[in-house]
């Protein structure tokens, strides 16, 4: 049997395969338990955002997907609500083995870390007063808000050097009704999304 | 701290339609979580908000288990695995049923201008969680300093975010912060 489509498989399904060289070697199909094991170490790997480790571990070390699939299937999940390499599990997941793929590979992805998070907070239940480690936390936070600080110096270049002000715009108002002001996020969404489709269609 | 059902319940529904709404990954719904468990319902302080957000970083794992760390302050082990289904558990089925039809989707305009759309507002809530992230955490100016000294090595260069974590955890152990 040959692998079933998976997202983002440059064209069309297995029984007409693409004529793209980098599509070549079929994709490996892995089991559920590899599904699994898969998600679990790619989740336990990933300190601070695991896009690199999902990326290393599918397309480099099991070929499990071609670069040109997982960047495709990355887009679609990045704009999709919720974690976007949860639904990259529930997508991937869902390609292979179906719902039982899903389901497999969500639960790879998120029960060790929150396995691990709830024994992280039993410490900090019990220590967290202790004034050693709350500067240490506060260090680390301090730490975090440059990294979040980075990522979106690096999001603003492209956006900014376009010619158009409207992007900009929208960024601005949203960090101001939301990191300023503090609405409530649903709101501030339901105003902004629709008027940024709007300029993105209009812009077409 | 004491939960009851109706604990539960705010937790469950908060959480299930933040799901929705966390466009551009966990990060964005920070300063969402920090409205609602700080200001509104009071479960944590702003010092413990960022002391959460912290460990959080400190864990692997993807961005979102935060919400995990809150429903286990807020109501222990039953709190963490309510909160994390309900903040997973509609955004996953929504991805599933994308998924299943994705393959229809490919390529269509629609793709091309929502992830446009996206991408600004996005930009804007990391900005806004940075910003509530700085003003939960007691700042000094050695607090400030590994804040810049962090962007500026994270812009530049390519450092694993553990090493600056390290020497961040390091200086506060110190008593610098």
């Amino acid at each position: 049997m040959t692998s079933p489509p998976i997202p983002g498989s440059t064209a069309t399904p297995a029984a007409n395969p693409s004529p793209s060289p980098a599509a070549a070697p079929q994709p490996v199909r892995p089991t559920l338990a590899e599904l699994f094991i898969a998600f679990a170490t790619i989740s336990l790997s990933g300190f601070g955002g695991v896009l690199a480790w999902s990326r290393r571990m599918m397309v480099e070390e099991r070929k499990w997907l071609t670069p040109e699939q997982f960047n495709e299937t990355y887009a679609l999940c990045a704009f999709l609500p919720g974690g976007n390499i949860i639904n990259f599990s529930v997508i991937f997941g869902l390609r292979i083995r179906g719902a039982a793929g899903s389901a497999v590979a969500v639960a790879g992805l998120m029960g060790p870390p929150v396995l691990l998070v709830m024994f992280v907070g039993a410490i900090y239940a019990h220590y967290g007063d202790v004034p050693a480690l709350r500067r240490m936390l506060t260090g680390v936070a301090a730490a975090a808000v440059g990294l979040l600080v980075a990522t979106v110096a690096k999001m603003a270049q492209p956006l900014f050097r376009s010619s158009t002000i409207t992007a900009p715009l929208i960024s601005l108002a949203t960090f101001i009704s939301i990191g300023i002001v503090h609405w409530p996020l649903p709101l501030v969404l339901m105003v902004i999304v629709p008027v940024s489709i709007a300029v993105a269609w209009a812009r077409l | 701290m004491k939960a009851d059902g109706s604990t539960y319940l705010s937790l469950a529904g908060f959480f299930a339609v933040l799901s929705l709404f966390a466009i551009g990954g966990g990060n964005s719904a920070v300063p969402e979580m920090h409205r609602y468990a700080v200001d509104v319902q009071h479960w944590l302080t702003d010092q413990q908000f960022g002391d959460t957000f912290a460990l959080a970083q400190l864990t692997p794992g993807p961005n979102l288990i935060i919400v995990a760390l809150i429903g286990y302050h807020v109501a222990g082990v039953l709190g963490a695995v309510v909160t994390i289904s309900a903040m997973c558990g509609p955004s996953c089925v929504f991805a599933f049923f994308i998924g299943s039809a994705a393959e229809r989707f490919r390529g269509m305009v629609w793709h091309n201008v929502l992830s446009r759309a996206l991408i600004p507002v996005t930009l804007g809530l990391t900005a806004s969680s940075a910003a509530v992230i700085a003003t939960t955490a007691d700042y000094n100016w050695i607090a400030a300093a590994i804040t810049l000294a962090t962007a500026l090595t994270a812009y530049f260069m390519r450092v694993h975010p553990l090493w600056a974590f390290a020497v961040a955890a390091l200086l506060g152990a110190c008593g610098l912060i």
